[in-house]
């Protein structure tokens, strides 16, 4: 929030400090935007993960308490006795039962209204703003990361690719300042990336230099990729079915390979449930919780998950009332999900008010650029600096040193 | 409606005489074309030349071609469009009262008009015999942008397009004035429902910032009192056209960019017109369009006094543009990248491939990033190097490999069912690349005796020799052509 701004440039590292003077380069697992800032955070990897649709997050993190909850929503209220508490007041879907090991091993933080001032309720227009970390009226084409990459000192890379897309759109990961692969097929986009050819730049025409550069990104990220997971180990736990499980998986091979990259999108679709909601719902949620906890299996058995952090994310919530089909319409904060090994659990926020709505929505009660924040200043220790994307918005204490 | 007054500033007609000047002060720099300049020009002002419309420009001089390009321009499309577009009727209800089966249906619908829109605009590209006006339609396109998703009605896309095909080449003032009334814009940035009492400012932030001026040459309190004269500018439920609610407007009086008034929205478009920063907002960004990423200040100025002293009529700004030092410039040739459109309607109409029904272009370019009639925002498309990505770049080449008939790399189609995690239909591929290979062929064999050697084909296909294919040692012509096609040079113009 703008008051408790924070413009101080925090300390560079030791680490920095010797690499820089030393001329050194770090080598190994180490992303880009991470290894600027050093120390250990130069390991860590944030994985975006999109609900895409908005998910109806009130029927994800029950207010099962709360008798306005039950009102709103009498078809589609979900009970006590249906949910798996968190505490006196809300409770997770049943169909997140999975993720119950990461909440009492307090590994997973769950995000109260999560929101915007102003939010528009267009799928397109509020997710532009969620991906650019913009205000609401401010059209920002780049993605959040890449602002961040454009702020943050290069020091060369560590590798061939900054981030890589395995679902959705690039949305956060979008912008000429990344080295941003998408691959939603792994390999399909190896495969293909063997088409685009090779040679350098010549340096007297910029669009031709920047169609060489791009395709020895691709060729040089194909290269990495492929090199690294020759060498990998296989991933011992089983991963569930479906498009999450097959990108979650695809995320899980990238890392345990030590492809050093600083952040992996992936997306699930299907949450703009205005109808039919409740069967819906429970199978997304039921997919999500079953992947992310395979996922995290997969990389506690590698000795990865501490550096890791997932993060959930979507255009809006929905509205607190129910349709007349069985369904929500779009909403506007939303609760969302943070996990990861270094994640410190509990709660984040405050549960919006469901009687002093706007509208009959939910008053959002922390800033989604507060979460970005914390992924950038605390998660990936980058300097916060005045002038830059979260410049205004405080970091939350929600990663353990 | 409000009433129709003198525009604040004079329109100077573009006149014969003025027109005969021109011609005598180009005649004394008159240059013949040679090949290579002629499909410069062509490039540049329309879709992959054709060996037939380079060898018609060859030899004529730089004026008279670019005159020839302005004089045979069209203001209309030939290809008939969906018959729905004039069938098609404002729903009766709003979408909340809609039953659950009449939303599904309605989706339904719009998702079939969406494609069969955009479809038509690709065939349309494909079949013009005018492409300088596509290419300026397309070009208004990303300037005065609507998209499906927000306005929800592609009949009213479709009237908006032929808006800015009319006024493609014809005269810019007319067609901001008439943009302020399309009831697609009007739907797209929220004018339709701004009202005295609650008026909405997206329409005139965006007529400032985009549309005219560009940012930082307005304040705030000049977007607040423009959106207040544009209060009550909306539209008619039945008719879906435009329709002055004058009990929406607020008649007020109004302080926009110094001048003090009851303005209604004409009248802040006039005076936006009267700004000089508005002729040169346009210029630059055509420049970037046609010429190359780098506008010329001294030049933009000097088009931009032109531009409006012409009352701003587009032809004398094309003719401008298309005759200046800069666009001739060894150094601006294949300097541009092309567009995802440019690349698959050029290469479509290049080889004489036979288009069904256009989906399948439509298709690729969503699947290149040019969505027609869904701009990525408000903003257009970016274009320049930002077409080119690492996933933009793999998609194009895997295109083009399958055009030169390589049947692996899978249709945009079957890529996209294939992330839908459905499955993909390699025999149809098979067929499609089969087809595409022959057409390929086709067109190497019946290619003019004096086009068809090595340097003639590669000067055909790209603006610059090629970066990857061995020109001088090729395995005939259709090998080459296949090379080529996969060289990054093809992607500049």
């Amino acid at each position: 929030m703008p008051s408790d701004r924070r413009p101080i440039v925090a300390p560079l590292s030791r680490r920095a400090l010797l690499g820089g003077a030393l001329g050194l380069t770090v080598t190994g697992g180490f992303g880009r935007l991470a290894q600027a800032a050093g120390g250990a955070a130069a390991e860590r990897i944030l994985v975006l993960l999109e609900l895409n649709g908005g998910n109806d997050s009130l029927n994800m993190v029950v207010p099962y308490a709360d008798p306005a909850y039950r009102r709103a929503r009498p078809g589609l209220a979900i009970g006590r006795d249906a949910v798996a508490q968190l505490d006196e007041r809300l409770g997770l879907n049943r169909a997140l039962e999975p993720l119950m090991p990461s909440w009492q091993g307090g590994e997973l933080a769950v995000a109260l209204g999560v929101g915007y001032p102003r939010p528009n309720r267009s799928h397109f227009r509020s997710i532009e703003i969620w991906n650019s970390a913009s205000d609401s009226e401010q059209v920002i084409t780049e993605g959040w990361v890449n602002r961040l990459f454009a702020a943050a000192p290069q020091e060369g890379g560590a590798g061939a690719t900054d981030a890589v897309v395995l679902g959705g759109p690039s949305g956060p990961l979008l912008g000429p300042a990344l080295r941003t692969v998408v691959m939603r097929q792994p390999e399909r986009f190896l495969q293909r990336a063997a088409n685009v050819g090779e040679g350098a730049a010549e340096g007297s025409n910029p669009a031709l230099d920047h169609i060489l550069g791009v395709r020895s990104d691709v060729t040089a990220a194909a290269e990495e990729i492929e090199a690294h997971l020759e060498r990998a180990p296989k991933i011992a736990v089983e991963m569930p079915e479906g498009r999450l499980g097959r990108q979650l998986e695809n995320a899980a091979r990238l890392i345990l390979a030590g492809v050093p990259l600083s952040a992996i999108k992936v997306a699930q679709s299907g949450y703009d449930t205005h109808a039919g909601q409740a069967g819906r719902q429970r199978k997304l949620l039921t997919e999500l919780s079953a992947a992310l906890a395979a996922f995290r299996a997969a990389l506690i058995q590698g000795g990865a998950w501490d550096r890791v952090l997932v993060m959930t994310y979507a255009e809006f919530g929905r509205r607190v009332a129910e349709n007349a089909s069985g369904g929500t319409d779009h909403g506007t904060a939303a609760a969302h999900l943070v996990l990861g090994g270094r994640v410190r659990g509990g709660l984040i926020g405050e549960q919006p008010s469901l009687t002093a709505l706007d509208g009959g929505d939910l008053r959002h009660r922390l800033d989604f650029r507060r979460l970005y924040a914390t992924a950038a200043h605390r998660w990936w220790s980058l300097p916060q600096v005045p002038g830059g994307p979260f410049d205004g918005f405080a970091p939350l204490d929600l990663i353990a040193a | 409606m409000p009433r129709s007054r003198p525009p604040l500033i004079a329109r100077l007609p573009f006149t014969a005489a003025t027109a005969a000047i021109w011609t005598l002060l180009w005649a004394s720099s008159a240059q013949a074309l040679a090949e290579r300049d002629a499909r410069h020009l062509l490039a540049r002002t329309g879709f992959a030349p054709s060996p037939a419309g380079i060898d018609r420009l060859a030899g004529v001089g730089r004026a008279a071609a670019v005159e020839r390009l302005l004089d045979q321009a069209g203001s209309t499309a030939v290809t008939p469009a969906p018959d729905w577009v004039a069938r098609w009727q404002p729903p009766k209800k709003r979408a909340r009262d809609l039953t659950q089966s009449e939303r599904k249906a309605l989706k339904e619908t719009m998702r079939k008009q969406a494609v069969e829109l955009k479809a038509w605009w690709y065939r349309e590209m494909v079949a013009t015999p005018s492409p300088i006006t596509e290419v300026m339609t397309l070009f208004w396109h990303g300037h005065f942008t609507s998209g499906l998703r927000k306005v929800k009605a592609p009949a009213l896309l479709f009237r908006q397009n032929t808006l800015l095909r009319r006024h493609a080449l014809g005269n810019f003032g007319d067609l901001l004035r008439e943009i302020v009334r399309d009831p697609a814009m009007l739907l797209y940035l929220d004018g339709a429902r701004s009202r005295r009492d609650a008026p909405n400012e997206n329409f005139a932030r965006e007529l400032f910032e985009l549309f005219t001026l560009g940012e930082g040459h307005y304040g705030e309190r000049d977007v607040k009192d423009a959106a207040r004269a544009f209060t009550g500018y909306s539209l008619d439920r039945r008719s879906g056209s435009f329709r002055f609610r004058a009990r929406w407007h607020d008649p007020g009086e109004k302080i926009v960019l110094g001048r003090r008034g009851t303005f209604d929205g004409d009248d802040v478009v006039e005076i936006l017109l009267a700004q000089p920063r508005t002729a040169q907002h346009i210029v630059e960004k055509l420049w970037r369009a046609l010429v190359s990423g780098a506008p010329d200040p001294a030049e933009v100025e000097r088009m931009a006094v032109l531009f409006r002293d012409s009352g701003y009529e587009i032809k004398p700004l094309l003719r401008a543009l298309l005759s200046s030092e800069s666009f001739w410039d060894e150094a601006a040739r294949g300097r541009l990248i092309r567009s995802p459109v440019d690349l698959l309607v050029g290469t479509v109409r290049l080889f004489d491939i036979p288009v069904r029904d256009g989906r399948n272009l439509a298709m690729a370019g969503r699947l290149l990033g040019q969505d027609l009639f869904e701009p990525p925002n408000v903003k257009g498309w970016p274009g320049g190097t930002a077409w080119i990505t690492s996933e933009s770049l793999v998609e194009r080449q895997a295109i083009l490999s399958y055009v030169a008939g390589d049947a692996t790399a899978m249709t945009a189609a079957a890529a996209d069912k294939r992330d839908r995690g459905e499955t993909r239909n390699g025999g149809k591929a098979k067929r499609v690349a089969a087809i595409l290979s022959s057409a390929l062929d086709r067109w190497v064999d019946g290619l003019p005796a004096q086009w068809s050697d090595a340097a003639s084909i590669a000067l055909l296909l790209a603006p610059l020799p090629p970066v990857d294919t061995p020109v001088l040692n090729p395995d005939g012509s259709a090998a080459l052509v296949r090379q080529l096609l996969l060289d990054p040079v093809y992607q500049l113009e």
